[in-house]
């Protein structure tokens, strides 16, 4: 009763103040994101570049050696650039083709009844914190694929064995992280392909699963885009859940091997790191962050072009 | 006007917030341990010690500490026990590593700074002063169908080095070694590494940030051998004795086991120019109570 009050026959002056007010508290909380972002791309740039002119932009990200600790330290993080990237691609393979067909099927061929068991089950995939994602990778993943890489280097004197921790193990749980990002942004994108592009489809004589992939895939491509450029974003992000299954140590990103990502390096060595290290984790900080910049760009592009071809 | 105003509120909000980040990361000390003055089963309420300490029975204060996650559990329980003795002091204590905890205690926002490592060149040049207050021994660790039960120092290097990847050669089954190890930077590594002296030389299969991660993963992968703390080790996995010295108490105290480190609470400048609170404490871990205290963490003391 009373908010009505100040609606309708408050004074003009009390109304004033209202409008006033709430138009301050409105900017406040827009400048405190906007700060927000401003001061951690500050930040990392402060506290990441000092590194650079220390040790030497070409000593850093072109070299292959991570000694950090070592009396005569190097700081290359070449391989773990190259894991980060390699890593994040061949979870894409392996996760969009799962993520986008799942999206068909909640779309278009599944029966409505069942379509309300699989969505739920996948909004749940997306709520499961990383951390579960990790355990289960240690106490399932990594010691079956340690039985295949066992059989892979049966009696190989070179390889060393990982125990399970190494790329691949790394790779499926990433696979499977990226699956709600990619399936939920996919299939708002492909409901979102007007009726009448698959009526008119079938009404010319296609097969549904023609229709699927003629028309109404190639409709919703920009969104599918967006989806596997999210999902590329959650990937290259993701620490938590692959420290416990890359196995962390800096070598060349090979399928059976120990591999460290952009991520994990800063996490497993921020806690104990002194000196020149400290200030180079920073610097793989402000690596990752140019990445995922990079990324958002990318998608901002995707997303102006997605509205243009809605509008045209 | 508006426009003016608007700015105003802008600049204020952003001053607020970078205060704000600054002293949010300066200034955070969860304090462990204040619910525990009833329980302290280590504490032991015999003054006949003539610690330095009895003479200001009526300290006040607090007392903060930062820094390695190994020294944990003797940081909580000296906490404890100190706090109960003098129920006017509060001792805060945080694990954030021990290369973070030395550059606080450099920085001067904490008054002692934990480091399960000695100091390197550049901490105490900075002014840090190291006072030991107890001896960790480092205890190798294998999944527990491992049969081996003694490697030698040769082997141990051999196989942290990579010059031996298989059982077979060290006197166990036909199995690949998988050999794990703490991350760069971690105490219990450098601690490993010097010891050995394989600085630099260690080829890990896998390099985990705890010392659970290592017990952990040791337990559920066959052919594994890792390292941690002595007193972390369970059940879950087994050790190996080191030229055939087990890894116990005593051995380490004889001196006659491989792998033992210091145990440190730093403080910038000497003991003795230190507030009357702190000289208090680190005489308290120096005194014949606080190394009983040592022993019951499972640490091995330093007397």
């Amino acid at each position: 009763m009373i908010d009505k009050s100040i609606s309708i026959i408050g004074s003009y002056k009390t109304k004033k103040t209202v409008e006033k007010v709430a138009g301050y508290i409105f900017t406040a909380c827009a400048f405190f994101t906007v700060l927000a972002v401003f001061s951690i791309t500050l930040y990392m740039f402060i506290s990441g570049t000092p590194a650079i002119f220390e040790v030497g932009l070409k000593d850093i990200l072109f070299s292959s050696l991570w000694k950090p600790t070592a009396s005569d330290p190097s700081y290359g993080i070449l391989y773990v650039i190259l894991t980060s990237l390699l890593g994040t691609t061949m979870a894409i393979i392996i996760g969009v083709p799962i993520g986008v067909l799942t999206a068909v099927f909640l779309a278009e061929t599944a029966p409505k009844r069942l379509a309300n068991i699989v969505r739920p089950a996948v909004e749940l995939l997306a709520g499961i914190p990383s951390v579960i994602y990790g355990l289960l990778g240690i106490l399932i993943l990594c010691p079956f694929i340690y039985k295949i890489e066992m059989l892979v280097y049966k009696g190989s004197t070179t390889h060393q064995f990982t125990g399970g921790s190494n790329l691949i193990s790394a790779v499926l749980v990433l696979a499977i992280m990226i699956l709600p990002t990619v399936i939920n942004i996919s299939e708002a994108a492909l409901k979102a392909v007007p009726g009448h592009f698959k009526h008119a489809s079938l009404a010319l004589g296609a097969t549904k699963i023609q229709t699927i992939f003629k028309v109404i895939i190639p409709a919703a491509k920009s969104g599918i885009v967006t989806a596997i450029v999210l999902g590329v974003g959650r990937a290259i992000g993701e620490a938590m859940a692959i420290s416990l299954v890359a196995g962390n140590s800096a070598n060349l990103p090979l399928l059976f091997n120990s591999v460290r990502f952009l991520t994990t390096a800063v996490v497993s060595e921020m806690s104990y790191a002194a000196d020149t290290h400290k200030r180079v984790l920073f610097t793989i900080g402000l690596v990752l962050f140019l990445f995922i910049m990079a990324i958002n760009l990318i998608l901002n592009r995707l997303m102006k072009g997605g509205a243009k071809d809605a509008n045209s | 006007m508006r426009r003016t105003i608007k700015g105003i509120a802008a600049l204020l909000l952003m001053l607020v917030f970078v205060i704000g980040t600054f002293t949010a990361c300066a200034g955070n000390t969860n304090s462990t341990g204040e619910s525990t003055d009833e329980n302290t089963s280590t504490e032991t309420p015999d003054t006949s010690t003539e610690t330095p300490a009895d003479d200001t029975a009526d300290l006040s204060g607090t007392i903060t500490m930062a820094g390695s996650t190994s020294m944990e559990k003797i940081a909580n329980a000296a906490a404890e026990s100190f706090m109960a003795k003098y129920p006017d002091v509060t001792v805060t204590a945080e694990f954030t590593g021990s290369g973070a905890g030395i550059e606080a205690v450099t920085a001067g926002t904490v008054d002692i700074g934990n480091s399960s490592r000695n100091l390197k060149d550049t901490e105490t040049s900075a002014g840090v002063v190291e006072n030991i207050v107890a001896i960790d021994g480092i205890a190798v660790v294998l999944d527990p169908a491992n049969k081996v039960a003694n490697l030698t120092k040769d082997q141990l290097v051999q196989i942290y080095t990579g010059a031996v990847s298989n059982w077979s050669a060290v006197g166990g089954a036909d199995q690949p070694i998988v050999v794990i190890g703490r991350e760069a930077g971690s105490g219990t590594r450098s601690a490993f590494e010097e010891l050995l002296e394989v600085e630099d030389a260690c080829k890990y299969s896998n390099e985990i940030n705890s010392s659970g991660g290592v017990l952990a993963k040791v337990a559920s992968t066959a052919g594994a051998i890792g390292y941690v703390s002595l007193d972390v080790v369970d059940s879950s996995v087994v050790t190996v004795s080191l030229d055939d010295v087990a890894p116990t108490e005593e051995n380490i105290k004889a001196g006659s086991y491989l792998l033992s480190r210091p145990f440190i609470m730093a403080t910038k400048g000497a003991l003795t120019e230190q507030t009357e609170l702190v000289q208090a404490f680190l005489n308290y871990m120096l005194s014949d109570e606080g190394q009983e205290l040592v022993k019951t963490v499972g640490l091995i003391t330093v007397k």
